[in-house]
């Protein structure tokens, strides 16, 4: 076996050996964890509610924005203004509702509030 | 050093292999020191891959002829630049280089979003099995390790890839087509772990800019490298090659519209996540007919049997998504509708299809010769005409809507707002269109017409900022220059899009000028005869002949001049590449940076006699090609700039899942 190769065969185990320590870290660290402390966190259905309501009201806060920028430039007309600015008031109020009203479950329940 | 590299790519094999299996059952069973450990060996594959990387690199660098790779690649007499560029001049190289690209993409990608363990449990495999198919492929297939008795010299690369252009163009396009995998695998991950929110956008938005930028340049350095090294006197030739990069371009360009819509409207669901399987798969397969050498390319320097391999995978893909994309509909379902034909999130849906019908026309140009072959057994090439035709068709009413979009609200726009806001750039389009019939630029129809919407779109853009500008003064009462920052700094992304808009005029510009109203003119030329062209009269003075590092250089010396004014000394001519047994034509460009017209002449013919045949062109606003791809990346690098107050709500409203049960 030439030099060349044994310096391979050292590398090719030292990457190897790196490779298994560092897939095996999580179980190293944690090596006596309990089967219910080893779970992946997934959103609790209040989770997903809140969520799909920030964005809802974020999407009508946003459209909000640049409705009011668009129209101070002049790219929008005071008819369309009027006749888009209510619906997106009322969508944005309605998130804005719908999040505080499920604040208040979750404070009920013992669960702080989403910002 | 080759078995190193061989069992540093054994290893990212077994990574993947395990990432791809521990991935899918952590994330099934949410086992989460599972999921961490699927999530370490994507890491640890990254590292594997860049060992094999660096072997290969040293290799070539140390004229290791041993390596089959390096003999048939490199010489003793390539020069550093192209020796390290060899790196993706051959088929196993590039595989191992978007290997490379790939793993680093992942490892970086699961690492920045851990925090969102759920969808990233799930990303993980996918990622993960890209991975295995292209570590497999090297593995097994096409090794860059193989050995051989080394031979006193190799055969070198390829002279035309011996252009600093085509030395840049490979890795740009792979670190594009590569980076719409990570995209993939958010969306398919976002998928499998039923999320049907808008996460996995917020998570690749940067990463698909990223990736649709790099495209974009890369073909741009692809176009330079034609224009300077072919010499046929163009930059774009509806190449397939050509072709495969510009497919998962326009699906991604597609893509970053109509995501707007999906953030703005919570539309299009479906429509987007199939967009980025389209551009995914477009990737995939630019990368199978570059390296399959499955149709005949100038840009393709290889044959070879991976071909099936690359369209098995390419299946597999496809089926694969369809069917999750199927399975997940309800969670996809959009609860809004569109409100009017007439509003911003209408044209968005105008221009995606547009670029979908542009997408698969060419796709279908592109495949025709082998559908052809597999039925008739014979290939029939669908030419120029086919792809400018529904380039005409299609991307004439896409210049259109660039400038019409940003003029119309959202929701819904009156016909009598809309008139306003298109008077200054519509008078803006009809002034420019009648001055340059005026000035005789009518007899190019596609070309008036390209010039007359690029104006639409320009003063459209100007406009915006016009009115943008003075909106945030009445708010802020700032100056004009503070304002416009301001503005700027607060929509990143509208105004990012504007610039990359600009530079979408500028190619057109570009590409209508140059092509439709360049001047041509051929000739034999004896020492000391003249040649006039588009207003230069050209004489050839003599020929010269010298060698540089690998190559011999014969070049012929051509004074230009205009109006009785020598204006540059121009030596097109040949190359000779003894260890490659090559010959190359060198052409001569002199740029007028101030009209942006190039002189272009080609040497096609040189006789020992010491008579030359000549070739020149004149091609006014061709500089607006290579103008284009600054304004571009501007622009893509404002889009992307990061903003801290978006970045702190989103963080706000994708909270860790668990959290609220955790706290």
């Amino acid at each position: 076996m030439t030099d060349v190769d044994l310096g391979s065969l050292i590398g090719g185990a030292l990457l190897a050996a790196a490779a298994v320590v560092l897939v095996a870290f999580p179980f190293l660290r944690e090596p006596d964890l309990p089967p219910e402390r080893d779970t992946l966190a997934h959103l609790t259905p209040l989770e997903r509610r809140r969520l799909e309501l920030a964005e809802r009201r974020d999407r009508a806060l946003a459209a909000l924005k640049e409705l009011e920028l668009d129209h101070r430039a002049g790219k929008i007309s005071d008819e369309d203004y009027r006749f888009l600015v209510g619906p997106l008031r009322q969508e944005a109020a309605a998130a804005l509702r719908a999040l505080e009203a499920e604040a208040g479950l979750g404070r009920k329940a013992g669960v702080p509030a989403a910002r | 050093m080759a078995e190193l590299g061989r069992a540093a790519l054994v290893v990212c094999l077994g990574l993947s292999a395990y990432a791809l299996l521990a991935g899918v059952l952590a994330a099934r069973h949410g086992r989460r020191r599972l999921a961490l450990s699927a999530r370490n060996a994507v890491v640890a594959s990254f590292l594997a891959a860049l060992v094999a990387s660096g072997v290969l690199l040293a290799a070539l660098l140390g004229r290791d002829f041993s390596n089959s790779y390096v003999a048939s690649y490199t010489s003793t007499k390539l020069p550093f630049q192209y020796t390290v560029s060899a790196f993706w001049g051959g088929q196993e190289g590039s595989l191992l280089f978007w290997l490379l690209v790939l793993t680093g993409y992942s490892a970086f990608a699961v690492l920045l979003n851990r925090r969102h363990e759920d969808v990233i449990a799930w990303t993980v495999p996918v990622l993960a099995a890209v991975q295995l198919f292209f570590s497999l492929l090297l593995v097994a297939v096409a090794s860059p390790f193989a050995t051989q008795p080394p031979p006193l010299e190799g055969r070198g690369l390829n002279p035309s890839l011996q252009n600093p252009y085509m030395a840049a163009h490979p890795p740009f396009l792979y670190l594009g087509f590569v980076g719409l995998t990570v995209p993939f695998a958010f969306a398919v991950g976002a998928l499998l772990a039923r999320r049907g929110d808008e996460l996995w956008i917020v998570l690749t938005r940067r990463w698909t800019l990223a990736a649709w930028t790099f495209l974009g340049v890369g073909q741009l350095l692809g176009a330079k490298w034609a224009y300077e090294e072919i010499g046929w006197g163009g930059y774009y030739g509806w190449d397939p090659v050509e072709n495969a990069a510009l497919m998962p371009w326009l699906a991604a360009t597609a893509y970053l519209h109509s995501v707007m819509v999906q953030e703005k409207k919570g539309m299009l669901k479906v429509w987007n996540v199939s967009l980025v399987t389209l551009a995914f798969a477009l990737s995939l397969f630019g990368t199978f007919l570059t390296r399959s050498g499955v149709v005949n390319s100038i840009h393709s320097f290889t044959q070879s049997s991976i071909g099936s391999w690359f369209l098995g995978f390419i299946v597999l893909v496809v089926v694969f998504s369809i069917g999750l994309i199927l399975r997940r509909l309800p969670l996809l379902r959009a609860r809004t509708r569109l409100e009017s034909p007439v509003s911003r999130e209408a044209a968005f849906l105008y221009n995606n299809l547009l670029l979908v019908a542009l997408t698969l026309t060419i796709l279908w140009g592109v495949v025709f010769p082998l559908v052809s072959e597999a039925a008739r057994g014979e290939a029939v090439t669908v030419g120029r005409p086919y792809y400018n035709f529904f380039l005409r068709v299609f991307g004439l009413p896409l210049l259109l809507l660039m400038g019409l979009g940003p003029l119309v609200a959202w929701r819904r726009a009156s016909l009598r707002s809309l008139a306003r806001a298109l008077a200054w750039p519509g008078a803006a389009a009809i002034a420019t269109g009648a001055l340059l019939v005026a000035l005789g630029a009518g007899s190019y129809v596609p070309g008036l017409v390209a010039y007359t919407f690029s104006a639409f779109v320009l003063a459209s853009i100007a406009v915006e900022v016009v009115k943008g500008t003075q909106a945030r003064r009445a708010v802020s009462g700032a100056g004009w220059g503070q304002a416009l920052v301001e503005l700027v700094g607060r929509n990143r992304r509208r105004y990012g899009g504007y610039v990359v808009h600009a530079a979408v005029v500028l190619l057109a510009i570009g590409v209508a000028s140059s092509s439709g109203y360049q001047t041509v003119r051929e000739g034999r030329l004896r020492p000391g005869q003249s040649l006039a062209v588009g207003g230069y009269e050209l004489r050839y003075q003599g020929l010269t002949r010298r060698w540089v590092e690998n190559r011999r250089e014969d070049r012929v010396l051509v004074a230009a001049s205009r109006d009785g004014k020598e204006v540059a000394l121009l030596r097109p001519g040949k190359n000779r590449y003894p260890v490659e047994a090559f010959f190359s034509t060198e052409v001569a460009i002199r740029t007028d940076w101030l009209t942006g017209e190039d002189l272009y002449v080609v040497a096609d013919q040189i006789d020992a006699d010491g008579t030359v045949y000549l070739k020149v062109f004149v091609m006014p606003l061709v500089s607006l090609i290579w103008l284009s791809g600054a304004v571009f990346v501007a622009g893509s690098l404002l889009a992307m700039w990061p903003d801290r107050r978006e970045a702190r709500r989103l963080a706000q409203r994708y909270v860790q899942p668990g959290a609220l049960a955790r706290a």
